[in-house]
């Protein structure tokens, strides 16, 4: 069998072991995220500036240290004077919000699905991994700035959207572990105990799909992280004045020539969290080796 | 291999079916259908004419019916924005796209699979962690931030590369390589992942015993091998990367692609348009993935003789 990971195991303290166990670049990964995190929850206490608050006598102003810069405003201001620190916070806090979401929904969705599948087999399974196919073979983008246009790009919308985008992933895994899992003999016995299915998949098939649920669900948070970015930076996502980082980045290459700390700041962020989302996926997935036993 | 082939087709039939399916229905659940479809500022007469013309009085199956029809004769609706059929606006942008794609796809190739190769093969010693850092670079800097660091430096502070466009040469230099990174490090990934698996077979020793240059062991029994299963890769993952990658690259430097194309209408809620561009290029990504699909079957000798025993 796997081994458990390492938050199974009780005594020591999670973090310690996990830090134990990485190299200096996942410390590092791990250092940053927690720290974007933090900054994320406390955004509202940490800004010094409400985040759409405009200030037109105080437009374009660079970062603190270079000339004509104002006073307070730590990264500059942007084409409206708000403050970039501010937004920045905010849009790193609506960043990761609104893909924690995302994934929440992709990992319920995906994985009742993948369940029902694999216990029920036969038509069902075919309906559930034909969707799979489906939606595996259409570039989720495309799929994406459709759905916003004829539904209007509300939050709830994207929402809906982000939530969508990787849920096949997760009925794809959960299903085939649920499809070994069947087999053996412990679920077996359960069945010959006059177990329902219900019963089965809940209490002996769901705790044992622990692992490669959480596994799915980084890759999964990075790959909604970079479409909800990339949506909002084409002016498809959250629609301004809210921001988020990519939206940030998008009105801000407008501005590029003139004012480029409007964009660096923000994108500099969007790099911080990919790598992080990204280096701490690959260690989880590595460490839960789920590569390795899908072959 | 014909009823592979058939099979391949088949489904590849089915899924494009499926998604104009859900085209269709999600339009028609996103509210009044005649709104998109018609568009605004019509007057009632032009308003019913329409609506006749669509089948939109009609029951769903019927409207179902004209609309698959429209697909099949090119009557596929008119822009809101410039008044003309939408398959003549999509087919304008399909060579500036491919022009992109194409340069884009052969970079791809040339830098991915050497270094793939080299990453397996020097796989503990500090090459490979290089080649593999290098791509995971490629990995997690999303395109669009790329774009935009490039564009900050090579266009703005050193001014050595135009940014918007797709008159001359120079022109090609960012977007080709905005769209390549994000495939490169993809692809990379894989041919490295391919080698590993073919690199400790026993047919490589065989090789080797019998006396073949290190060379030829690796490229002619080696990628051989793996390329089979890197083939499969580049149609199922590549294309649809490109597809979104195009999306956004085209987008940032104002090339006059389908990408471009694609994103404008969404902001102009040119609906027509987007449709039939989100369905061409959906059946592009399609048949790419079906040909990859017969391609794979083709080149791996015990499927192809798998039939003919």
């Amino acid at each position: 069998m796997r081994q458990a990971l390492p938050l199974d195991r009780p005594g020591q303290s999670a973090l310690t072991l996990i830090w134990s166990e990485m190299d200096v670049i996942q410390r590092t990964a791990l250092a940053v995220g927690l720290v974007l995190v933090m900054l994320a929850v406390l955004a509202p206490w940490l800004a010094p500036f409400e985040p759409n608050a405009q200030s037109l006598l105080a437009r374009f102003r660079p970062p603190i240290g270079f000339e004509r810069a104002s006073p307070g405003h730590w990264l500059g201001t942007d084409e409206l004077g708000r403050d970039i620190l501010s937004r920045c916070l905010y849009g790193l806090r609506l960043t990761l919000g609104l893909a924690l979401l995302g994934a929440v929904i992709g990992l319920l969705i995906g994985c009742s699905l993948g369940l029902l599948a694999g216990v029920a087999g036969g038509r069902t399974d075919a309906a559930v991994m034909g969707a799979v196919d489906t939606q595996i073979a259409v570039p989720f983008t495309l799929v994406a700035l459709f759905v916003l246009t004829i539904f209007g790009n509300s939050l709830s919308v994207l929402v809906v959207v982000l939530g969508l985008a990787g849920w096949e992933q997760y009925a794809r895994i959960i299903r085939g572990e649920a499809r070994k899992l069947v087999r053996m003999p412990f679920v077996e016995a359960a069945r010959a105990a006059g177990a329902t299915p219900w019963r089965i998949a809940g209490r002996h098939l769901l705790p044992n799909l622990v692992s490669p649920m959480v596994v799915q669900f980084t890759s999964s948070l990075s790959n909604i992280i970079l479409l909800e970015s990339t949506l909002s930076f084409l002016g498809l996502g959250v629609q301004p004045p809210t921001a988020t980082l990519g939206a940030m980045v998008g009105i801000g290459r407008d501005y590029m020539p003139t004012a480029p700390w409007i964009v660096t700041g923000a994108a500099f962020l969007i790099l911080a969290v990919t790598f992080a989302v990204q280096i701490l996926g690959d260690w989880l997935r590595d460490r839960a080796d789920v590569r390795l036993r899908q072959r | 291999m014909a009823i592979h082939a058939l099979e391949v087709l088949l489904r590849m039939a089915l899924t494009f079916a499926v998604i104009v399916t859900l085209v269709f229905f999600a339009t028609r659940l996103s509210g009044s259908p005649i709104d998109f479809i018609v568009g605004e500022g019509l007057t009632s007469e032009d308003r019913e004419i329409l609506i006749r013309y669509y089948a939109l009085d009609r029951s769903w199956w019927e409207q179902y019916r004209a609309f698959l029809m429209g697909f099949v004769d090119g009557q596929f609706g008119m822009s809101f924005v410039e008044r003309r059929p939408v398959s003549a606006i999509v087919a304008d942008r399909l060579w500036p796209s491919l022009q992109l794609l194409l340069p884009a796809i052969g970079l791809t190739l040339a830098v991915a699979l050497p270094l793939g190769i080299l990453a397996a093969v020097y796989r503990t010693s500090w090459i490979g962690s290089a080649i593999m850092s290098v791509a995971f670079l490629g990995y997690a800097v999303p395109n669009f931030v790329l774009a935009v660091f490039m564009i900050l430096v090579l266009a703005y502070t050193l001014d050595w590369l135009p940014v918007v466009g797709n008159g001359t040469a120079l022109h090609f230099i960012m977007p080709t390589i905005t769209l390549a990174a994000g495939l490169i490090a993809a692809l990379t990934r894989f041919t490295r992942n391919a080698m590993l698996d073919v690199l400790g077979q026993d047919y490589m020793r065989t090789a080797r015993a019998k006396g073949l240059a290190e060379h030829e062991v690796i490229l002619g029994h080696g990628l051989r091998n793996a390329s089979i299963t890197i083939l499969s890769v580049v149609g199922l993952q590549i294309a649809g990367l490109a597809a979104a990658g195009s999306v956004v690259v085209e987008s940032i430097f104002a090339w006059p692609g389908i990408g471009d194309l694609l994103v404008r209408s969404a902001m102009r809620r040119d609906y027509p348009v987007l449709q039939f561009g989100v369905l061409t290029v959906a059946l592009a990504v399609l048949v790419v993935n079906a040909l990859v699909d017969l391609a794979y079957a083709w080149a791996d000798p015990r499927l192809r003789q798998a039939e003919a025993a």
